[in-house]
């Protein structure tokens, strides 16, 4: 043993096991006792496959000293957001209606890492069927942020975030619906992309709202994210809104070159919304790029506004719909009181969904009723198509849209539970990306005075992760600091 | 401003499936009227021609050969079932009998 291992990036972890420095069960060892040191006080993992990890980890190694190439994630461990089907362990959306649930199949996500020989540690924490800002609307445990126990991980994909922060996984999945990649990637200290509508299968993950839902990965570093990328994204037949377009090898776009590159700031995110705090650091990676050759520009976004608006009535609507099919008949939880039909479905679900699911069941329920539906899910549809155009005409002029991820850096547990506006308008800067498609990335730049991460949020065309990428890895060379390891304190 | 009132909460919670407790009806009275009252701000908004997103790619129905490929089986359909015979998934009755 002797090295800590888990410290070390995806890309580190594969030239290490490709010159026989180590081995996958020696690095799986090394991130199992990292869970077991940090574990408690994060509690990112709901679920922590030891075994299966130490099995999936020999196998990697039998299959290197055969001299197979399965590429670089060979060996490497990883985490899942519980939202994912795997058929090992339970697939719970931490949400007690599916407390037990044993998927029979595995996501497509999954079968494309297993066969690229991935070592999956166990399943993270997450918003009850990704509904949430915070994590703590997780049926099983509140995921505390690792660079301060008292602060949140954001959310919905806060275990994933934390485990990667903290240094209990080299990279790991989760899912983005209205930000909840990018968010906690933001508030974690790591690099968080949302890939473009249509690039990434969503076989196999757990429906929230089918037209903004994406899955992405959660890494240390824009190198580990574009081998990730490689590995989960393209077209897949189960999944019938995935897109037939090719997918380029992302590691061609880690270029140390933003020559000439437009980057668009759209005024509208930066208004007295922003933390002032939040902003500067924003500023000051924007000037990084400009120092590398880039061409800063102002755009508009001037629909932006009422994005918050327009998500929160197709989101609960599709959700409503999408969340109809636990009925306590076919898998999920039933309510023992149940001696009827009429009751097994309302017992069922009143007892197995958690308040915010209930919430936004009836949110949606009432936008889409009779006498509502024009009103609220039509007007929603129709202002979307003009926040998309925003965004065309935004990317006439630049190539790569800056800005913000979140307008404060994480914020303390319990802080925003009691009020639910408050807690949907944390997400003002992300979903308007859901909402026209486009891919999407969160990239550490730098600590506040307080010492918590600020998120540089990067937008790019549709199917253009590319250019977010090179963005992306530019900046990392020459940032001119280290985000170091979060404390865990 | 829009007003919920508890009226309206139990007829949503009706279609939606849920039986809600009285406390939970009166809290959602005043979270449905705030968050429904900031949607309202759509209304300033003048829509008029614009057609409605409602979904990104531009996608057509995506067909495949109608041939019967491998599924699941009938023991993994009903491995998760709260109640089953090994057949069939088991529900309480549907029809009172007279």
């Amino acid at each position: 043993m002797g090295r800590d291992w888990y410290r070390l990036t995806a890309h580190e972890l594969r030239d290490a096991l490709r010159a026989g420095e180590t081995t996958s069960r020696e690095i799986t060892e090394s991130f199992l006792a990292r869970i077991d040191a940090v574990d408690e006080k994060v509690k990112a993992y709901t679920d922590v496959w030891r075994e299966h990890a130490l099995t999936k980890a020999d196998d990697a190694d039998a299959a290197l000293k055969r001299g197979e190439d399965r590429g670089p994630l060979a060996g490497v461990p990883m985490a899942i957001k519980d939202v994912i089907c795997t058929t090992q362990g339970t697939t719970t959306c931490c949400s007690q209606i599916l407390k037990d649930y044993r998927s029979p199949f595995d996501a497509t996500v999954m079968k494309r890492l297993f066969s690229a020989g991935a070592v999956p540690l166990g399943k993270v924490n997450m918003d009850e069927f990704a509904m949430g800002s915070s994590t703590e609307n997780s049926s099983v445990q509140v995921t505390r942020n690792p660079w301060n126990l008292k602060c949140v991980p954001g959310g919905s994909s806060g275990g994933s975030a934390a485990a990667v922060a903290a240094d209990e996984c080299a990279y790991s999945l989760g899912s983005d619906t209205g930000g909840s990649i990018r968010q906690p990637a933001a508030l974690c200290g790591c690099l968080g992309m949302k890939p473009t509508y249509g690039r990434v299968s969503r076989f196999g993950l757990v429906a929230f709202a089918s037209s903004l839902d994406q899955i992405g990965p959660f890494s240390k570093d824009a190198e580990d994210m574009a081998l990730v990328l490689n590995a989960i994204c393209g077209h897949d037949r189960h999944d019938s809104t995935s897109a037939a377009i090719a997918v380029p090898d992302f590691t061609k776009a880690l270029r140390d070159d933003v020559t000439g590159l437009r980057v668009g700031l759209p005024k509208e995110f930066f208004t007295d919304a922003l933390n002032a705090e939040m902003r500067e650091k924003i500023e000051a990676a924007v000037k990084v790029l400009e120092s590398r050759g880039a061409k800063i520009v102002e755009v508009s976004l001037p629909h932006s506004k009422y994005a918050i608006a327009v998500y929160y009535i197709i989101c609960t609507a599709e959700a409503s719909a999408n969340l109809a099919r636990f009925d306590g008949v076919r898998y999920g939880y039933r309510s023992p009181q149940a001696a009827n039909t009429h009751d097994l479905y309302h017992l069922s679900k009143t007892d197995g969904f958690g308040p915010e699911v209930k919430r936004r069941i009836m949110l949606g329920t009432y936008v889409l009723s009779s006498g509502y539906y024009d009103a609220y899910y039509l007007k929603a549809q129709k202002v979307r198509t003009l926040i998309r155009r925003d965004y065309q005409q935004a990317f006439e002029q630049c190539d790569v849209i800056a800005g913000p991820t979140s307008p404060t850096a994480a914020f303390e547990v319990g802080a925003k539970t009691d009020d639910p506006l408050e807690m949907y308008l944390s997400d003002i800067y992300t979903i308007s990306l859901n909402l026209a498609g486009m891919p999407g990335m969160s990239v550490p730049c730098g600590l506040t005075d307080a010492k918590l991460p600020a998120g540089l949020q990067l937008l790019g065309k549709p199917f253009d992760e590319e250019t977010l990428l090179r963005t992306a890895y530019t900046y990392e060379k020459h940032r001119g600091f280290e985000m170091g390891a979060a404390p865990v304190a | 401003m829009a007003s919920i009132t508890k009226s309206d909460v139990e007829y949503v919670a009706r279609l939606a499936q849920l039986t809600l407790s009285e406390e939970a009806k009166d809290r959602l009275v005043g979270e449905m009227s705030e968050i429904l009252s900031y949607m309202d701000q759509l209304n300033a908004l003048d829509t008029t021609g614009i057609e409605p997103t409602m979904h990104v790619l531009e996608m057509v129905n995506v067909y495949r050969d109608d041939v019967v490929e491998p599924s699941l089986t009938r023991e993994e359909a009903l491995a998760n079932a709260p109640k089953t015979d090994g057949e069939y998934f088991i529900v309480p009755r549907i029809l009172e009998m007279e």
